[in-house]
């Protein structure tokens, strides 16, 4: 494998042994492979990009070629342990409808995402442009990013629409931020459940 | 990377059968033969050997130049030293099916009973028994287990049956413009291009041969029904558009429009060489596949004696065999467990695309089988 992301270990640590895993937003499949070495799963990617199907069939990852944002309508309620995107949810438009069928085909779901509101982020902005970052490596005219949130509004979001967050770790780099992560923190990591449900 | 080289000349074998083989249909074939085709060099451990199912018109000549004919194979842009389908490393097997017409036994081969042609006596068969037949056919060549079944279309419906009907003799299935079962839509395609055979005055109930003649024009006209529907309506139109052939109107039933020459000219093509009764006979064949029938029509169910893991592959702009069937396929793999890996390739052509060699479709296909352990 080509490298790894610190995220990778923190999503790792949130999966059981053989666990039954789908990743959406997949990209060349290397948290899947990831997960499978050391996690044993039984796991399944989405990905739309031709190039990205390419790279997880040349990974030797199960890849699934459709359009999330049209739902995942061919797959049965509850049959994921976790369904995960890993720094995608930005890019995606149907939000709401994408969160809910995470939880809908899985008993938890793991998001991560770029925290717009990071200092550096506000920083470039008050100094008149647009954040360009590790996390947010774009130029506003090229991003794939289409939703531009915070970790606060992501929260409120969750209680919105009554999604449990059974836990949050937030990272600036590979640097654990326990205070303020909503200025502090680049990137964010969830484990989210429905509402109700017991969670693990 | 090898550089992509044809197989070259290729002579055709036949293997002959004589255990009765038992047919879905009842009864059973006392004796057969079945012409096949080998590339590449079966190993040591007799484990990289991968077995090539054709559609309905394909036959055991999938790659290399025939040495009779000079006719290039029906995949060769697949499969040779360097393509996709490494005949460098795998030991690649293409077959006739039964009831085929391209030497494998069929209704225009010798009924042994009669020593006449089978004709209409010939049985039904169905997937399964290709199936069966392609098994034995493993046996006689030494190969207990099959590195991959690969197959479009109807070959893809063989792939998938291997892997239920033989599950401990398939590593791999890659199951290509396919679908689990037909749609209504799809049968009444296949039952008009029948009917056209079947009335057609030279038909005589199927017996045609004894009468020197062949339903050609019933044929040619079941195979421009079929053209129709292996083509997108984009790639039609930017083919042919309504381009007229004498530039304005004629007011004619002769050929004005490019589009009906087009038709007539692979009608008349395909009546020259293809067997009417092996057309009608496949296309049933077609419409009887149906692995979840026996399960209440729960394919997740009928998949779960299934241990092979699946490449599953449909076209953007495929109507006849669309990717939404494919998806039903994909599907239900997973929900049974089983490794599976879907692409849906964006290709204008249509149903044919399985044949082309679009840069992506190729590209997901050698990575893929370049990941099968030999």
């Amino acid at each position: 494998m080509s490298f790894q992301r610190y995220d990778y270990d923190v999503i790792s640590n949130w999966i059981e042994p053989g666990e039954r895993v789908l990743d959406l937003g997949c990209g060349d499949g290397s948290l899947l492979r990831h997960l499978s070495e050391h996690r044993q799963v039984r796991g399944y990617g989405v990905e739309n990009d031709p190039e990205r199907l390419l790279a997880c069939a040349r990974n030797g990852v199960n890849v699934i070629q459709i359009d999330m944002e049209q739902g995942l309508a061919g797959f049965d309620d509850g049959f994921f342990d976790h369904v995960i995107m890993s720094l995608s949810l930005q890019a995606m438009r149907n939000t709401q409808g994408i969160l809910k069928e995470m939880l809908r085909v899985g008993h938890e779901a793991v998001v991560s995402f770029p925290n717009f509101a990071y200092w550096r982020h506000r920083q470039a902005i008050l100094n008149g442009h647009m954040p360009v970052s590790k996390n947010l490596p774009y130029q506003w005219y090229d991003t794939p990013n289409v939703r531009f949130f915070t970790i606060a509004d992501f929260e409120t979001l969750c209680e919105q629409e009554d999604i449990a967050i059974h836990e949050r770790l937030a990272f600036d780099e590979d640097k654990v931020i326990v205070e303020e992560p909503n200025f502090l923190a680049s990137v964010a990591l969830y484990r989210l459940g429905r509402n109700g449900s017991a969670g693990g | 990377m090898t550089q992509e080289q044809s197989i070259g000349i290729v002579v055709p074998q036949t293997a002959h059968f004589s255990t009765p083989l038992p047919l879905k249909s009842g009864g059973a074939l006392a004796e057969y033969d079945l012409v096949y085709e080998t590339y590449g060099t079966l190993n040591a451990a007799r484990s990289n050997a991968v077995l090539v199912c054709h559609a309905l018109s394909g036959s055991h000549h999938v790659a290399g130049i025939d040495a009779d004919s000079g006719a290039v194979g029906w995949w060769d842009n697949l499969v040779g030293p360097g393509k996709p389908l490494d005949t460098g490393r795998f030991f690649v097997i293409g077959v006739n099916n039964l009831g085929g017409c391209y030497g494998s036994s069929g209704p225009n081969s010798t009924n042994p009973a009669t020593g006449k042609p089978w004709g209409a006596d010939f049985p039904f068969v169905t997937v399964e028994d290709w199936v069966d037949a392609q098994a034995r056919l493993a046996d006689q060549l030494g190969i207990e287990r099959f590195a991959a079944v690969v197959g479009g279309s109807l070959g893809g419906m063989q792939a998938l049956s291997w892997t239920l009907q033989y599950p401990e003799r398939v590593a791999h299935a890659l199951v290509i413009a396919s679908a689990p079962k037909l749609t209504a839509q799809n049968i009444a395609f296949n039952e008009v291009a029948r009917q056209a055979i079947l009335k057609d005055p030279e038909f005589h109930g199927g017996h045609y041969y004894e009468h020197g003649v062949v339903p050609a024009r019933g044929l040619a006209l079941a195979r421009m029904i079929g053209h129709i529907t292996y083509l997108s309506d984009d790639a039609m139109g930017q083919k042919f558009g309504r381009t007229l052939r004498h530039d304005k109107p004629v007011f004619s039933y002769d050929v004005e429009f490019e589009i009906e020459s087009y038709l007539r000219y692979q009608g008349d093509k395909f009546a020259g060489f293809f067997d009417a009764n092996t057309y009608l006979l496949t296309t049933k064949a077609l419409d009887y596949y149906d692995p979840a029938f026996d399960y209440d029509g729960d394919l997740v169910a009928a998949l779960g004696r299934a241990k092979a893991d699946y490449l599953v592959v449909s076209f953007s702009t495929d109507w006849r065999f669309a990717p939404s069937r494919s998806r039903e396929i994909v599907y239900a793999l997973m929900h049974s467990d089983r490794r599976v890996s879907y692409a849906e390739i964006d290709c204008p052509a249509g149903h044919d695309s399985f044949l082309l060699d679009d840069p992506q479709y190729h590209a997901v296909l050698r990575a893929y089988i370049d990941n099968i352990e030999v």
